[in-house]
Formats: C-alpha cells, structure tokens, sequence
C-alpha cells in the first residue's frame, strides 16, 4: 500500500524530518486560499499513488494567485496514469542549492533492509543506478540488531555528502530508517532532500510504501489503506478480500491460486487473446465467492468472455461445480460466456453437475483458454 | 531417494488445533505422513486425532522424536512460531502460513541462516515424497513416485504442472513448493542442488514466477553446477509493471527488474528450455529421460 505525498510527509515531520509548508487542497478555491496563506511561489503537486508526476504533469510551479488557480483546475480531476487526481498539496517553494537522495528499501535477495544515499537526487534514481551505480552509496542492515549509528555516519560520508550538511543528512538516515521498521514499510524514500540556500535540508518529495501483510498490526495505516482510491473494480476487489488486477484487455480470467491465475494470463495471450484481468479467488469455492468473483468481473465492461480455471487440491471440484450451479441461479442469465475447467480432486464429479447450458465445459486449461478466446471474439 | 523428507521424517503440526492444522493433519496422515506431534501454547496434553499435543516444539520434539515441523499458524504469530522451531534440532520447518509481514521475515531469515535447521516457505504449499510422506497441503493423489525432481514458487501451478507429469506415466522424486513470499528459506538453489545430490532424480522441472532475481541465481547455478537436465516455465510474462500478483513476492518492479523475459533469457542461457504452456513441460521431461 502506498501512502500519498502529503500522509507521508505528516508522518516525515512527526519523526523530525524537515518538510516545506504545504496544505492538502480538493478545489481550486481552497488551492488558492492555502498558496495564499503560505506565500508565493508554491507547488501544486497532485496527490495520486504513482511515481513521475511532475513528468506527466502533475506538478506545477507557480508565483502567483492567477497560477494557483490555473494550476488547480488544470491538475485536479486529471487522468494521471490511470489515477485521477482528488487531491493536491500546495507546497511552499524551496530556493535551494542541492538535491539529494535518501531512501530505504528491503533488498529482497540479500533479505536484508538496504539504505541507499547519493548526491543524484531530484532524477529517477534506477537511472542514476544503471548509468553510474558508484553515484549511490549503500548500506545493509542487519534486520535482528536494527541499525547501528556508524551504519547512518558511513553511509552518507561514502556518498560524498558536503561536509556542511553532512550531520542532518545523517539524523535523515536515522530517522528515515526508525519510520521503515516501525511503519513495517516497504520502502521509504525522499529524492530529493533539498539543500536549501539557507544550508538547511528538507524532505521535498516522500515516498512511504506499507506493507500490506503487516495492516493487521498499523491500525493508523491500515485506515488510511481503507480511505485510499484507486481502480473502482480494484477497490471492490479487495473489499471481497479477492487478488485483482485489471488489465486492459477482453476475456476475463478467474482461477485459483496465484501462479496458475498468472499461467492463464500468459496462455490468454499465448493463443492470441488479451486478459481483461487477473482474480485469484482462493481457497474454497464456496457460491458466495464465485458469485462475487462472477459478478466483479462481468462489471468490467470489456470483458467479452470469461475463463474460469480452478485446480482441486484440497478444494473439491464437485464443490466448486456446485458453487457454479448456484452462481448461475443467484446472477440468472449470465451476460458473457463462461468457460470452465475443472481438474484435480473430484473433478470429473464437478464437471458432470455442471449446468451446461449456462457455461461450456473443457477438460484441459488450453482447451478451456482457446475457447474463452474464440467465444470473446464471436461475442466482440 | 527423494530430498529432505522421507518416510523416515517425523512430524510435528504446529497450531495442530485450529482449523486449517487439523483438517491438514488428517489428511497428512491419511497419505502415510508419520505425524507423531501437535504442538501449542496452552494445550499440552490434549490429543487431535489420537495425536499427543505439547506446549511447546522443544517438548514435542524431547517426548516424540520429530524431525520436522509443519507451521499453520496465523501470520501475527507465524514468525515466532518458526523462530520456535529453529531453537530446537529439527531438521526441516516447513511453514505454510500466508501472509508473514516482510519485516518478520527478515528477521527469521537471518535466524535461519545461523542454524543447522531448512526452512521451507513460508507461503507455500510443502513439500512431497510421492509414495512416503507429505508435509502440507499438497493434493497426494496426483502424485505418483518416480524419478523427476520439482521445485516451485506456487501451489496450483505446481499440480497442474505434476497431473501432466502423472497422466504420461511420469512420476516424481520429490516436489517442493518454495513459497510466493519476497523472503523465503529454501531458495531454487537450495533445491536444485539437493536434487542435483540425489542419484534418483533424473530430471528436474522448475516452476518461476515474475519478481525478484532468484530464477536468474538458479540459472547461473544450473549453468556452473548441474549434470542433471532441467526444464523451466515461468509464470507472469503478461503482467503489468509495479502490480502485485496474488503472490506478495510476484511483482514486476517499477524500472522493470524481475520481469519474466529477463528469467526466461537467463535459464535459456544456461540451457534451460522454458516452455510457454504448462503441458509442454511434460513433453521436455519425456525428452530428458
């Protein structure tokens, strides 16, 4: 789960990194009451849950009242990457000298947190990493001990921090650091940490990834996980407690158990279709979660067809088939053609109770995928 | 042969008295698996299906003799479960909960490392040696033993992947789910050299998902290492960047590290053949034997 600019930010300032003034906005009239109030120049910066904003143009700099406005009815309601924009944070200006990185990230291959500082901030740092890797300087941490004060010091001397802010880079990294364990964070991240003409340095942008298998235990982030807004099918899918993924494409993928979902994905496009999605509907089969899993992917008005693909391990195909029946009977007449294929344990039980006269049948998962294909294109 | 259980492996279930360990525990010993031991806090002394449970693993391991536990145990205590496990001298943990926050899993990670005890998973299915034992939830009979190695980072994929194996006659050593999690204990590596160890694997299927770079690691390994022939798929050529799969660990990065074309390149350039459809796969493991 990945928190906006500004709830990161709040969460930056209570740790005690110094981030710029700025008020969250929702119209353009509050856009220009909050630049008003903090004084010109600002940024108007689009609070959505992608990177590359300011590329896509969802940030702007603007000196004066006519700017805010102009920016804010620009910049808010805009598609952004597929995310519009809700909300914008106007930010006051930093006249600054310096841009630079400070992130922390879970390096999953050496299982191990990773805290990564360079003076190549303000750019794509996996750029600034591909082109000239020796730009970044980088600490693991042992995750059992936490971090060790000489970890934070050497890290941002290795970087070449200037001497002069060399000290608060290092209560960053601290600090920074504190806020990845204790919000069970994925990654956190500021580029740039701007060195301001003052000699001060501040968090200008904030980047806080959560971890959505520790919610359990970040009540605070797990409400805000509930407030955040996203694809509307992507939202009610996770409301279902479904894996779902919306692509762009028209044969609407259902199955069980992530890989084999991800398999018929790629054999959707294996034989010449494009996937609509992916939903993986879990364990059990019970009729309430085919339906919902039914009803969710049918909304997307792009489906044309749908594959539903469910391996019996523990799950009984006869169970499944049963849930289907009763999906049918719940949704009535089903509004795309279904195909469904049944393996694993009683299998050949499910398929013979299947009501064949609302969904076809195939034995093997290409079978059931190139049917779902040619079913989406006659019904295209 | 087979690797890391056998008919010889004594179980220990832990969280043996809730839904998904007793359910499993039946069905486990339904498929021969010697579960000798249940093991949770504040139920010593009571019995699941005629089996003894422990307040703790140390105990269950003293009294019964286990050599491995089976961890189902919800993800808030999942770590600490495992942590538990890795304090005593069982030989393999194998911990099926899905779910463990990242941040735990570094931390067991790091223990696992300093002690002589495998950890399998978590986020996965278990492991198989079809004909002896099974610890997890693996569906037993679509397997039959035979002499092809499998290790996988999903559950359903895997049991496609082994029914296409079975219905050709072709039978398995042992197969091992690895787990969909970013932070895992047993690696493709750790499998493929135990399976390059054992003189009755003959071939060896290896099933990848997008995310990481482990599939790249293994590729290097099989390349350096294996006389054994392998053959590969790799779930999630068609996902989008920055989308987490289902699986917590199946995530294409932003700047596009762990796609599926950069792991097909890396095993096809240590001579894997990686195939586009599942029952393909059955067709490559024919070719090797």
């Amino acid at each position: 789960m990945r928190l906006h600019e500004y709830q990161a930010k709040e969460a930056f300032a209570d740790a005690g990194i110094t981030v710029p003034d700025a008020q969250v906005a929702t119209t353009p009239a509050e856009v220009v009451d909050a630049a008003d109030a903090i004084g010109y120049p600002v940024a108007v910066k689009a609070q959505v849950h992608v990177g590359g904003r300011g590329k896509a143009g969802g940030i702007a700099l603007v000196d004066d009242a006519d700017g805010a406005a102009e920016a804010a009815e620009r910049i808010l309601g805009m598609d952004l990457k597929g995310y519009t924009v809700e909300a914008v944070l106007v930010e006051a200006g930093v006249d600054f000298t310096d841009e630079l990185y400070v992130g922390v990230t879970m390096d999953r291959t050496a299982a191990q947190p990773v805290i990564m500082v360079s003076t190549e901030g303000g750019v794509d740092i996996e750029a600034v990493a591909e082109h000239s890797p020796d730009a970044i300087a980088t600490a693991h941490i042992d995750p059992a001990f936490g971090l060790h004060p000489y970890q934070a010091r050497r890290v941002v001397y290795e970087a070449g921090i200037d001497r002069g802010v060399a000290g608060a880079v290092i209560a960053i990294v601290e600090r920074l650091y504190g806020l990845f364990v204790a919000n069970d964070a994925t990654e956190v991240e500021i580029n740039p940490v701007m060195v301001t003409t003052e000699g001060e340095v501040v968090a200008a942008d904030a980047v806080m990834n959560i971890d959505n298998d520790a919610l359990f235990r970040q009540e605070a982030l797990a409400e805000l996980a509930a407030e955040t807004t996203g694809d509307a099918l992507e939202q009610q899918a996770a409301e279902a407690g479904f894996d779902y993924v919306r692509l762009d494409g028209n044969v609407g993928i259902i199955g069980n158990g992530a890989g084999l979902v991800m398999t018929t994905l790629d054999l959707v496009d294996h034989f010449g279709g494009t996937p609509a999605n992916f939903l993986d509907i879990g364990g059990g089969a019970r009729a309430d979660r085919v339906t919902a899993a039914l009803e969710l992917v049918f909304s997307d008005e792009h489906v044309d067809a749908v594959v539903f693909n469910i391996f019996g391990g523990i799950t009984r195909g006869d169970e499944v088939a049963a849930g289907i029946n009763e999906a049918i009977a719940q949704i009535g007449a089903l509004p795309k053609p279904v195909v469904v294929r049944l393996a694993g344990t009683n299998a050949a039980e499910g398929m013979e109770i299947l009501d064949t006269d609302a969904v076809r049948v195939e034995a093997t998962l290409e079978a059931a995928v190139q049917a779902a294909i040619a079913a989406a294109e006659g019904a295209a | 042969m087979s690797i890391f259980v056998d008919a010889d492996t004594r179980v220990v279930v832990q969280g043996i008295t809730g839904a998904e360990g007793s359910f499993h525990t039946a069905q486990m010993r339904a498929y021969g698996t010697e579960v000798v031991a249940g093991a949770v806090p504040g139920r010593g002394g009571e019995e699941v299906e005629g089996i003894p449970v422990f307040d703790t693993v140390a105990a269950a391991v003293r009294e019964t003799e286990a050599t491995a536990s089976v961890v189902f145990v919800p993800p808030a205590f999942a770590a600490d479960a495992i942590f538990e496990a890795l304090d005593t001298p069982l030989e393999t943990v194998v911990a099926i909960t899905e779910g463990v926050p990242l941040h735990d899993m570094a931390r067991v990670y790091k223990r696992a490392g300093e002690v002589d005890t495998r950890l399998i998973g978590p986020n996965c299915p278990g492991i198989i040696t079809p004909g002896e034992t099974k610890l997890g939830i693996l569906p037993g009979d679509i397997f039959e033993a035979g002499n092809v190695g499998l290790v996988s980072r999903s559950g359903t994929l895997t049991y496609q992947v082994v029914s296409n194996l079975t219905e050709r006659g072709i039978g398995q050593t042992t197969a091992v789910g690895i787990g969909g999690d970013p932070i895992i204990g047993t690696s493709f590596i750790d499998a493929l050299a135990a399976f390059e160890a054992d003189t009755a694997t003959h071939a060896v299927v290896m099933c990848g998902e997008i995310g990481g770079e482990d599939e790249e690691e293994a590729a290097s390994y099989i390349a350096g290492h294996m006389d054994t022939p392998v053959a590969g798929f790799i779930a999630g050529r068609t996902a989008p960047p920055g989308k987490r799969m289902g699986h917590a660990g199946a995530i294409v990065s932003g700047s596009g590290a762990g796609t599926a074309d950069s792991k097909i390149a890396a095993l096809n350039e240590a001579g894997v053949p990686v195939v586009d459809t599942p029952a393909a796969v059955a067709d490559h493991v024919e070719s090797f034997l």
